[in-house]
């Protein structure tokens, strides 16, 4: 391990921005608190991307570790105990600075905490508690706070980071237990899965408690998150997904994050990759985005037959085309949750077909100005004008049309807009 | 066709509309001083702003619509544009003309425009919200400088109240020569006397705070650092960040 001298707070943000930077899950929605009279800052629900990296991702909080020290040897992990890289700490104040002068300058949402783990779970814990709690009762900060829900933690110090974050995580990494204890050895599931199981019951019985009491403390009012590394594991679509998908269901979970493996580490545990799996990280989002807005059912998208998600084409239009049975959808009749599922018509078309079919009978000019994007959709919709020849056009043909224009529009990253 | 002429405020827009159904006259455009080229055929007419008028026509909307119609209408007014201008004089007449008014009616270009202008204002405002970057001067004042698209500021003023209610700041937009300046909770537009050509970057650093180069050298760090270079995808960060906007942008500046 390499220590140095004295470092000052730039060169600490460098080492400990760099090392939190591979943590996907910065997006700042999802928490809604409003500022106090004598305040700073507050959270409107919808996170503002203040920047963007190089690499197209959205830059809205400071992604910061408080060490990188670490006791622990994650083979994926940049700050795992056996890498010889630079190690070093903030104080909690230096975070507690940081964060007030960069909100105050309009950078930064708020703040995304994480830590490597400094002498034992609890030890860290309280730190990352500490630094959100003079953030909220010194200064008065309203804006978005994250924290790191370290495994193993007490009960009380998890409620007590709840009382200040908007919103808790605790990393599975690993999309299966087998993939976990290969590369990290002291980790399991469960000690994942027990934090999120506390919380879940402490969000909810707050959730409760302020129905009753309005000045009940709200605990983790933006939830809780994961997030999955993908490619450094054998795991198909189909198991990532259903992992996905149960914790949606029985974690309560806001958001379940994708990370396409970055090779940073050429610990022998992992297997040699050269490339990040972007594209498959995208679709994967995709998918996940089809089963938390569009309504769609894990396994319509991934089951036995098709155990991984399609690299050409995204999810959406990969449905449609295994189920013609469903198609063409008559775009003056047909309910909205049918609308949805059409290729080419988003959440907001779909919404706007609704209000605009009051009117008057719609055609296909009125779709493509309420903006359909038609070169897909046209395979899948009925409407006054739309062609019989299109509508029977063989499955090659409508699969050409569901290829991206140009390949390397598609290639994009976690943040985007996802459909059309 | 008639022209009708005004000054290029709200209250002068309205002002046109009223004059249009006293004086009944029907086949009109209205254009903004700024925008306007006599011309030898037809007739303009110079309206000058009245604000009772204004105020009525005002009052004559949200009776007959609501509150959100209305903030509709002034926000596609912001973004400038002529036409944008007379599609909003064929928005209010169906909505004094006891037609039923059709906000939702996507099937009509017009109001199909509206919309469009609508989201584009919605985008550029968004951009503010995030692209703003205060600089704190010695006496504790915090600026920004822009130049945004669309005449955003009145939009904007609120969201930066509220997340900074103690600190005082300015927002400067250097296209229009005109801020917003925020005290102890109240919203004051400003004007300096001589067009000033500033842009972010060129406040001069005897009047920044003794801290601010340092934090603005942290925040540069930070941007640098967390860029993951195996990823780079320069297409996507010019679509998010298009380069208009980067002199606004601390993290830019090198
Ligand atoms: S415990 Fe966390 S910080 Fe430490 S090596 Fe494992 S993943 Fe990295």
């Amino acid at each position: 391990m390499r220590l140095m001298g004295k470092l000052s707070v730039v060169q600490k943000l460098e080492i400990l921005s760099d090392a939190a930077k591979y943590d996907v899950s910065c997006a700042s929605s999802g928490s809604k608190r409003k500022n106090t009279k004598n305040g700073l800052g507050n959270s409107s629900g919808m996170g503002i991307c203040h920047s963007y990296t190089q690499d197209g991702r959205c830059v809205s909080l400071l992604k910061i570790l408080l060490t990188n020290f670490c006791i622990f040897d994650c083979a994926y992990c940049v700050t795992r105990k056996s890498n010889d890289i630079r190690r070093t700490a903030f104080t909690v104040d230096e975070v507690v600075d940081l964060t007030i002068n960069f909100y105050k300058r309009n950078y930064i949402e708020g703040l995304f905490l994480s830590s490597g783990i400094f002498k034992s779970a609890d030890y860290t814990m309280e730190r990352l508690v500490r630094v959100a709690k003079k953030l909220r009762k010194e200064h008065d900060f309203n804006g978005y706070i994250h924290l790191k829900a370290i495994p193993g933690a007490s009960d009380e110090l998890l409620y007590e980071a709840g009382l200040y974050a908007d919103r808790l995580s605790v990393n599975i990494e690993m999309p299966s237990e087998k993939s976990l204890k290969l590369v990290a050895p002291e980790k399991s599931f469960k000690d994942a899965m027990e934090p999120m199981e506390y919380l879940k019951g402490a969000i909810q019985e707050s959730k409760i408690e302020r129905q009753k009491f309005r000045h009940a403390p709200k605990v983790s009012p933006g939830g809780q998150s994961t997030q999955l590394v993908i490619g450094a594991s054998p795991e198909n679509d189909k198991h990532i997904l259903e992992l996905s998908d149960q914790l949606y269901v029985e974690k309560k979970l806001k958001r379940v994050y994708y990370s396409g493996y970055v090779p940073i580490s050429d610990d022998p545990r992992l297997p040699i990759v050269d490339k990040t799996p972007v594209l498959r990280e995208n679709r994967l989002y995709q998918a996940d985005w089809l089963m938390r807005f569009y309504k769609f059912d894990v396994n319509d998208i991934v089951n036995d037959e098709f155990p991984d998600l399609d690299i050409d084409i995204d999810p959406k239009a990969a449905h449609a085309l295994r189920n013609p049975h469903l198609f063409p959808v008559d775009i003056n009749k047909a309910e909205y949750h049918s609308i949805l599922k059409i290729p080419g018509v988003g959440v907001k078309s779909a919404k706007k077909i609704i209000a605009a079919r009051k009117f008057r009978k719609l055609n296909i000019e009125h779709l493509k100005k309420i903006g359909v994007i038609w070169k897909r959709a046209q395979f899948f919709i009925e409407c006054g004008d739309s062609k019989y020849t299109v509508l029977n056009a063989s499955s090659a043909i409508k699969r050409q049309f569901m290829l991206p224009a140009a390949k390397s529009t598609t290639i994009s990253s976690t943040q985007l807009s996802l459909f059309q | 066709m008639v022209e009708l002429v005004f000054d290029g405020s709200y209250e002068g827009f309205l002002t046109c509309i009223f004059e249009m159904y006293i004086q009944k006259i029907n086949d009109c455009t209205v254009v903004e001083q700024d925008h306007h080229q006599s011309k030898i055929f037809g007739e303009a007419i110079i309206v000058s702003t009245n604000e009772q008028h204004a105020e009525r026509i005002i009052n004559g909307i949200k009776d007959k619509t609501s509150k959100k119609v209305l903030a509709f209408i002034y926000s596609v007014f912001l973004q400038e544009s002529t036409q944008i201008h007379n599609d909003l004089v064929y928005f209010i007449k169906m909505i004094f003309d006891g037609k039923a008014y059709k906000i939702s009616d996507f099937g009509d270009s017009r109001i199909l425009r509206l919309h469009k202008a609508k989201k584009m204002m919605g985008r550029e405002v968004h951009r503010m919200h995030a692209f703003v970057r205060f600089q704190q001067l010695k006496d504790d004042l915090y600026v920004a400088i822009v130049n945004p698209d669309f005449n955003v500021l009145p939009l904007i003023g609120k969201h930066f109240k509220d997340r900074y209610p103690t600190m005082e700041w300015l927002i400067y937009d250097t296209k229009r020569s005109y801020g917003i300046f925020h005290s102890e909770g109240k919203i004051d537009v400003v004007n300096f006397e001589e067009h000033i050509d500033l842009y972010q970057e060129k406040i001069r650093h005897e009047n920044l705070s003794s801290d601010e180069l340092s934090y603005q050298k942290m925040w540069q760090a930070y941007f640098q650092s967390v860029n993951i270079k195996e990823r780079n995808n320069t297409k996507l960060h010019e679509r998010h960040v298009p380069r208009r906007y980067w002199t606004y942008l601390v993290e830019k500046w090198n």
